[in-house]
């Protein structure tokens, strides 16, 4: 079988064959509007040379930074064993593949990275991966309403990563489903248990907990699960994996557990990447598994009773529900779980809960070598996992501009999604800053804040005579 | 041959529908439709209390090589629905007819009942459909 599989002559036949001019004729009823027409700004193909020279040159421009950003994204430091054994050719693929069952190999690694996400997140299965974090949220979401089957209405916290907020708000918007925002408690930094008793009585078919929250403090999961219990909701989990090897599981939150755990799974071993690709990950307890959206691999035995790998669960998936299935997403980030599995494989339990412990304590040194500084102040009052928010006495945005050249990417800007929050700056500190790093943030920090406190604006200055 | 019980109704989408004494009907699927999806693995049924609607889809039977929506025969609210599937899926196989039934429905229009297929019609219809 030939590998390019329309010849020029091969077209030419197909048209003829079904009365068409052209290939653009089976288009003519999109509007002409509507069309992308030819990519004017895409140029000619270059010689691998060129391309490897233009690479390197987009790469420097990206620079080498101290980075105290997390937001959602984390830097980790990455085993060089991961990678080198994820681009073997048996696994340098990112697709299930066809004829499944053939590759057991691959379908192995899933079912290993199953197991350890079920672990992780003391659920009972873990699907084979989705997305990223923010899709994975909203198929959480979409989940959520198919296994209520009644309410249509989600509870979605303010403390809610914000780009995650409005992925769900894009997917679900035309399914007729309505996110209700949650509001945060503005000592705390958290949603306050309390406060939910203004939705009780509601119609709602889950409950959001983010653990850690985007600012990175600790809500209170066990009251939170408890209580979408107690109003007939479930318990949607949206934790940080990492922080996982040191918090409660999501299966063990309240009294029963929450009932569907997700999340972003780049921290397993993807570095950052200018932002992707990434995974998200998705466990749940056994009774929700029919609504889990995903493929799923189970174990089994071959008719020789010798044990294998296979894909199970499928009459969820569209290839046999059509329109009715659980969700569209039909193959994964497979690559990107390949280095998950490796990761967590090489860490183990002791070596991720070292990696979380670490960012734990790096982030409470830095915490407090800036908070140090006249003008810099915390912002929440309860604990945080690897992030947390500080509040400058100057606009965020220059601070930051005033770090840029000296090599610090000193943290992420919260002006444009928490106004309310004034002046303030989410920071982040894993395992891989040292405490130099640090002592070097607080030092160039300081001299920017102080700079601006010191230093009058040139109008006020006496002229000199 | 599969068992085509004379006292019951059928729709042509193989669900069999009893009526009770107490004006609510009893809903299952089919000798012919259990044996065509074979070792049932889950049955997804409406919860008590859903309104449904004749010829709408309510629920989903799931075997070992099929997945299939259940449809309601008549429009009318949901009383129960036998729990005991959710462990013993197959009930529907073994006993389609008695514990393998689905849920029972208080009918809001007594025409859809005279809609429904008897034992004869439903026999033919399963013959043209196995031709």
């Amino acid at each position: 079988m030939p590998f390019i599989p329309h010849t020029e002559s091969d077209i030419r036949a197909m048209l003829k064959s079904i009365g068409a001019k052209s290939i653009d004729d089976l288009f003519d009823e999109i509007p002409k509007e509507l069309r992308a027409g030819k990519l004017t700004q895409v140029p000619e193909g270059l010689s691998e040379m060129q391309v490897t020279r233009l690479m390197q040159e987009r790469a420097q421009q990206d620079g080498h930074y101290l980075n105290f950003i997390g937001a959602g994204a984390y830097e980790h430091h990455i085993p060089a064993a991961v990678w080198e054994i994820v681009t073997r050719g048996e696994f340098y693929s990112a697709y299930t593949p066809y004829q499944a069952e053939a590759s057991q190999g691959t379908l192995q690694l899933l079912y290993e990275y199953q197991t350890m996400m079920a672990s992780l997140t003391g659920m009972d299965i873990s699907n084979a991966s989705l997305y990223d974090g923010a899709s994975g949220l909203a198929e959480a979401v979409l989940m959520a309403v198919r296994a209520h089957k009644k309410a249509r209405k989600i509870l979605m916290p303010r403390t809610v990563h914000p780009i995650y907020r409005s992925v769900v708000g894009a997917i679900v918007a035309n399914q007729n489903i309505e996110i209700v925002e949650v509001p945060f408690d503005t000592v705390g930094g958290y949603v306050a248990p309390d406060s939910l008793s203004a939705f009780a009585g509601g119609e709602y078919a889950a409950l959001v907990i983010p653990q850690p929250n985007f600012f990175g403090v600790l809500e209170e999961v066990d009251a939170l699960t408890d209580w979408a219990h107690a109003n007939n909701m479930l318990a949607i989990a949206l934790v940080n994996p990492t922080s996982l090897a040191i918090l409660k599981a999501p299966g063990e939150w309240g009294s029963k557990g929450a009932d569907i755990a997700v999340g972003e799974g780049q921290p397993l071993g993807a570095p950052l990447s200018s932002g992707g690709p990434y995974f998200g990950f998705m466990a749940c307890k056994e009774p929700l598994v029919r609504q889990m959206p995903g493929r799923i691999i189970g174990r089994t035995v071959d008719k020789d009773g010798k044990s294998g790998f296979t894909l199970t669960l499928q009459a969820r998936e569209q290839h046999i529900r059509r329109s009715k299935a659980t969700s569209n997403i039909c193959t994964n980030q497979g690559l990107i779980v390949t280095a998950a599995t490796i990761y967590m494989s090489l860490l183990g339990p002791e070596g991720l809960e070292r990696v979380a412990a670490a960012c734990h304590a790096n982030t409470l040194a830095t915490i407090e070598k800036l908070t140090a500084i006249k003008g810099v102040t915390r912002v929440f009052s309860r604990p945080v996992f690897h992030e947390a928010v500080l509040r400058l006495d100057m606009p965020v945005a220059d601070a930051l501009r005033a770090l840029e050249p000296q090599g610090i990417l000193g943290g992420f800007d919260l002006a444009d999604h928490y106004p309310e929050l004034g002046q303030a700056l989410l920071i982040c500190a894993t395992e891989t800053r040292s405490p130099a790093d640090i002592d070097q943030y607080a030092f160039h920090l300081e001299r920017v804040v102080s700079k601006r406190r010191l230093d009058p604006p040139c109008a006020v200055k006496a002229n000199p005579v | 041959m599969s068992n085509i019980p004379s006292d019951l109704k059928y729709t042509k989408s193989h669900e069999w529908v009893k009526s009770n004494s107490d004006g609510t009907v009893t809903v299952g699927i089919t000798d012919h439709a259990q044996g065509l999806m074979g070792d049932m693995v889950y049955v997804d049924l409406p919860q008590s209390g859903v309104a449904v609607t004749a010829g709408k889809e309510c629920g989903v039977v799931e075997s070992v090589k099929a997945a299939s929506d259940i449809y309601s025969p008549v429009s009318g609210e949901v009383i129960e629905s036998n729990a005991a599937l959710a462990d013993a899926p197959e009930s529907v196989n073994k006993d389609c007819y008695g514990a393998g039934w689905m849920f029972r429905i208080k009918p809001s229009s007594p025409a859809d009942l005279g809609a429904l297929l008897d034992a004869k019609a439903y026999a033919e219809l399963v013959a043209s459909e196995s031709h």
